[in-house]
């Protein structure tokens, strides 16, 4: 041990302290008014994009459309027709029912991945993230061709092999949407159930086997249930997602003259446009989607019933035997309903002259591409608006995300926690009614945006913020607050430690924040039908326009842009991210 | 001349108060640490020096200038100073001799300049032939020395530590504690380092500052802070002590069971009176089998060995006075091996025990 000697240490000396206040605006840095400057600018954007389109939502259902004056002659507009209830009553029953075939689609799939022995799972798993990545009506144009009465395909075949009549299927029917929605959906499920799976260690279930209970007995009493609050979890958000669904019923359910909340919020929008009755109509909409969420998280937050803490433990994988080929059969199954058919028959239709004659050499045409990209009057500017409004939606998103989650994650303004909540707001508002939000608050003057590609991206951007603000703020805790310390203790400002440290190190899951709101904004529907004008129709719109044409060839060949625009961006993310970005759980 | 002084230091949180009315005065050159339990507001103190907290009352001052008041602080980048922080923050974007440089380029030197004296101080911390690597390729006790090496190359005004080596496996600590001490002897930086561990805080430091709640409860050199530890948190928490409560009674200190002539103390325990409560250290005690020898101002009393273990480096018995209830602690050699109910002379060095608040 050193000692030192007792006069070194003693430092009794007087200093002759100079009092130096130095007073230049340089070195005395009052850190509340920047700050407080900086809150409330990001509060006015976030009132902007979520808070204003919300209220006026709420406000616009209790106005009367011309004075403007308290009423509740909206809601008793909304809820006073028997086909308008109806409507509603539809919607829960399709959610129900696309939950219950979505889970015997997904929970098999997601058990042979995760606990057995099947082979080809990495192929499996390649044709959910398809199912994932197809946009759902382009999903339903393919089933139509499959399964519309009579002329799809599966009918023609049934009638080939049976001499039937008429065809086995309808997909133009309550069944037939509840299916097709299911199909394009399931993956919600299957992310969810395996990442819980995943966790799941062996042991828990060599405790059972050593008790004397089968694989099957096992699976079906202890390895389910200890899961089950994660199933749940995606069977919410897949609840969800088919009530807010517009593509799929616009296609599907109006043709079988039944309506659901979407397509009816779509009716009202129709000449003259009635948005007090829209804005009073999708209440039961966003409180839903808002109560199942939080049920959602109360459900995810229990632990203790779940053996997800912790780490997953030693994981065997459960020997099937034959019954391998079995469970590998029923996912190929389930592949072909949901990408190999579609793909097949979505891809014939786009090359033939007319899609009924079959596959022939004489039926082969690009005429329909040709048509598209060179005759047609919008179909090449709708591309290219696609992928601006996506680029700059995805910009704006992630900026904002990334600016609000620094600031709140380094707690440079107090109240932070305001600002993530706005920003995590529109994830329980369906794009369809945050659409008429934005329509109600910002389609009148004095903004007047109504058509413009300015509301689109707009509302894009706050659809897609939640995405954004995820990515955002895991990229930001990543970082050790430290690693800026050591920048400014070395003589470096704050946003020399954001620029030389912070960037670099975010780069990564920058890129990949900017592709997860890129590719979803790239297919939005619900949220453009109601915003686009005549001449900003992005490839989504235009789609469902053509689709109204009913010309199949050049329907199927202009979805058939799309998913190639869409693979094109999942490819660049894999890419930049890796493999299974988008599968990861959310 | 004093080259840092905290006056008055005082930083709350709401309504808790984590640093609580710090007094600390630093010469230039001296290595000082602010040693105390988690929670005990050594590293606010720390992180106020240097500026990335702002204190609630106080000042700190730099060679006679303000540098951080209520009314306002001189910002990090402004102060001259470097830290090492307790996740080292090395910048994984960074090759280890960009890290090292980069407060050099912040300081505008040519660029021969930053290469000439990254490469030296590299060598000093004996990285030089790692100057290419990224920090993900090394390991933990590298990354620390790069740490050192860039906090130490740009010549601050104050050297800032926080817990450097708690992420650090016991063997490499105890290598990283000299080597700090070592980098210190030097370059004579002025120093402050944060730290909970007492042997890391002795090894390196000129003067050691015991926190606690808070507040500083003494600064001492680590000799003085052992033998003459001031109030009971320090006497625990620095190495290991009997507490014994006394009474004063004339020229007798009357313990429980015994007593021990007041003018074998320090000055004769002048000065005080009533109550006391000492701090004795299981070193400062010693067994005999027979009375020993009276006289070099010792004192010696009978008692009964209760317990004992053996630690390899040292027997750690208790043992139990005649007539008393107290159990005294007390380290004895290897060789001095007692059974358990062995009645045994304890022989107590009243200059050694310390008389604490």
């Amino acid at each position: 041990m050193r000692m030192t000697p007792p006069d070194s240490a003693g430092t009794t000396t007087i200093v002759p302290r100079v009092e130096t206040r130095p007073d230049g605006a340089t070195t005395w840095m009052r850190s509340f008014e920047p700050a407080m400057l900086l809150w409330l600018l990001l509060i006015a954007i976030l009132a902007f994009l979520v808070l204003s389109p919300m209220l006026r939502l709420v406000f616009a259902s209790f106005e009367d459309r011309v004075t403007g004056a308290f009423t509740l002659a909206n809601y008793a507009e909304a809820y006073g027709r028997p086909r308008y209830v109806q409507a509603l009553f539809n919607s829960l029953a399709l959610g129900a029912s696309v939950a219950v075939i979505a889970t015997l689609f997904a929970v098999p799939i997601a058990w042979a991945i995760s606990r057995t022995d099947m082979p080809a799972k990495g192929f499996i798993r390649m044709v959910v993230l398809g199912a994932f990545i197809m946009p759902p009506y382009l999903g339903a144009v393919a089933w139509m061709l499959l399964a519309g009465p009579n002329s799809g395909w599966l009918n023609r075949i049934w009638i080939g092999l049976t001499g039937a009549e008429t065809g086995l299927f309808n997909i133009y029917s309550f069944t037939g949407l509840a299916f097709v929605i299911a199909v394009y959906s399931y993956p919600y499920i299957f992310v969810f159930t395996n990442a819980a799976l995943d966790l799941v260690s062996s042991e828990m279930e060599d405790a059972a086997n050593i008790l004397g209970a089968g694989t099957w007995r096992t699976t079906l009493n202890i390895t389910l249930p200890l899961v089950f609050p994660a199933i749940l979890g995606g069977i919410i958000v897949v609840f969800l997602e088919a009530i807010s669904l517009f593509g799929t019923p616009a296609l599907l359910a109006l043709p079988a003259r039944f309506n659901v909340v979407t397509t009816q919020l779509w009716q009202f929008f129709e000449f003259p446009v009635k948005v007090e009755t829209a804005a009073a109509y999708s209440m039961p909409l966003l409180f839903i989607t808002i109560g199942l969420f939080g049920l959602q998280k109360l459900i995810l937050a229990r632990k203790g019933f779940v053996a997800l803490t912790g780490k997953g433990g030693e994981r065997r994988l459960i020997r099937l035997g034959p019954w391998r080929w079995v469970m590998f059969a029923y996912c190929m199954f389930i592949g072909a309903l949901s990408v190999f058919g579609p793909v097949i028959v979505l891809a014939q239709a786009a090359f033939a002259r007319a899609w009924g004659r079959g596959f022939s050499w004489a039926n082969l045409t690009l005429r329909n591409f040709e048509y598209l990209l060179f005759e047609h009057d919008s179909a090449r500017q709708s591309i290219v608006n696609s992928f601006t409004y996506a680029g700059a939606t995805a910009f704006i998103a992630i900026g904002l995300a990334l600016c609000i989650a620094y600031i709140v994650n380094r707690r440079l303004v107090p109240w932070g926690g305001v600002l993530a909540f706005m920003c995590m707001a529109p994830f329980v508002i369906p794009g369809i009614v945050l659409a008429i939000g934005f329509y109600a608050a910002y389609a009148p003057p004095p903004l007047a945006l109504s058509g413009t590609a300015t509301i689109m991206i707009l509302a894009f951007a706050t659809r897609f913020l939640p995405i954004a603000y995820a990515n955002s703020a895991a990229g930001i805790r990543s970082i050790n607050p430290e690693m800026e310390e050591a920048v400014r203790i070395l003589g470096g400002g704050r946003l020399l430690a954001i620029r030389r440290v912070v960037a670099p190190l975010l780069k990564k899951s920058l890129v990949g924040g900017w592709i997860l709101v890129f590719i979803p904004a790239t297919r939005e529907l619900s949220a453009a039908i109601f915003l686009a004008g005549p001449h900003n129709r992005v490839m989504s719109v235009l789609l469902y326009d053509l689709s109204e044409e009913g010309n199949f060839e050049v329907l199927s060949a202009f979805g058939g842009l799309l998913l190639v625009a869409t693979l094109i961006v999942v490819a660049i993310g894999f890419r930049a991210i890796g493999r299974d970005f988008m599968l990861r759980g959310n | 001349m004093s080259k840092l002084v905290l006056n008055g230091l005082v930083r709350k949180f709401g309504e808790v108060t984590a640093v609580d009315d710090i007094n600390l005065e630093l010469a230039e050159g001296e290595f000082v640490s602010l040693l105390g339990p988690s929670g005990c507001g050594k590293t606010t103190t720390l992180r106020m020096i240097a500026g990335f907290i702002n204190p609630t009352q106080g000042s700190i001052e730099m060679d006679g200038r303000v540098l951080s008041s209520p009314g306002g602080v001189v910002p990090p980048e402004r102060r001259q100073m470097s830290m090492i922080f307790q996740s080292y923050a090395i910048w994984p974007n960074m090759t280890v001799a960009e890290n090292v440089g980069f407060g050099l380029k912040l300081r505008k030197l040519s660029g021969d300049e930053v290469r000439r004296r990254t490469g030296e101080i590299l060598e000093i911390v004996q990285m030089g032939h790692l100057a290419a690597r990224y920090p993900a390729e090394l390991s933990g006790g590298q990354q620390q020395r790069v740490a050192l090496a860039r906090a130490i190359v740009v010549k601050p005004a104050v050297l800032l530590l926080d817990e450097p080596l708690s992420n650090l496996d016991a063997n490499l600590r105890e290598e990283m504690r000299f080597e700090i001490r070592r980098l210190h002897d030097e370059f004579r930086i002025t120093t402050v380092y944060v730290t909970h561990d007492q042997a890391e805080a002795m090894v390196t430091s000129d003067r050691i500052a015991v926190m606690n709640q808070g507040r500083i409860e003494q600064v001492d050199d680590p000799f003085t802070l052992y033998t003459k530890p001031r109030t009971r948190f320090v006497a625990g928490f620095i190495g290991r002590t009997n507490f014994l409560l006394a009474k004063r009674d004339g020229d007798a200190v009357r313990f429980e069971g015994f007593a021990i002539p007041a003018h074998l103390f320090e000055d004769g325990l002048a000065g005080t009176g009533g109550n006391l409560q000492f701090s004795v250290r299981p070193q400062s005690l010693h067994l005999h089998r027979a009375a020993p020898a009276a006289g070099r101002g010792r004192h010696a009393i009978e008692g009964r060995v209760v317990e004992r273990a053996f630690l390899g480096e040292f027997w750690d018995y208790l043992v139990t006075p005649k007539d008393s209830r107290l159990r005294l602690r007390i380290s004895a050699p290897p060789l001095a091996v007692y059974k358990v109910d062995e009645p045994v002379w304890v022989e107590f060095e009243p200059s050694q025990m310390a008389v604490i608040d």
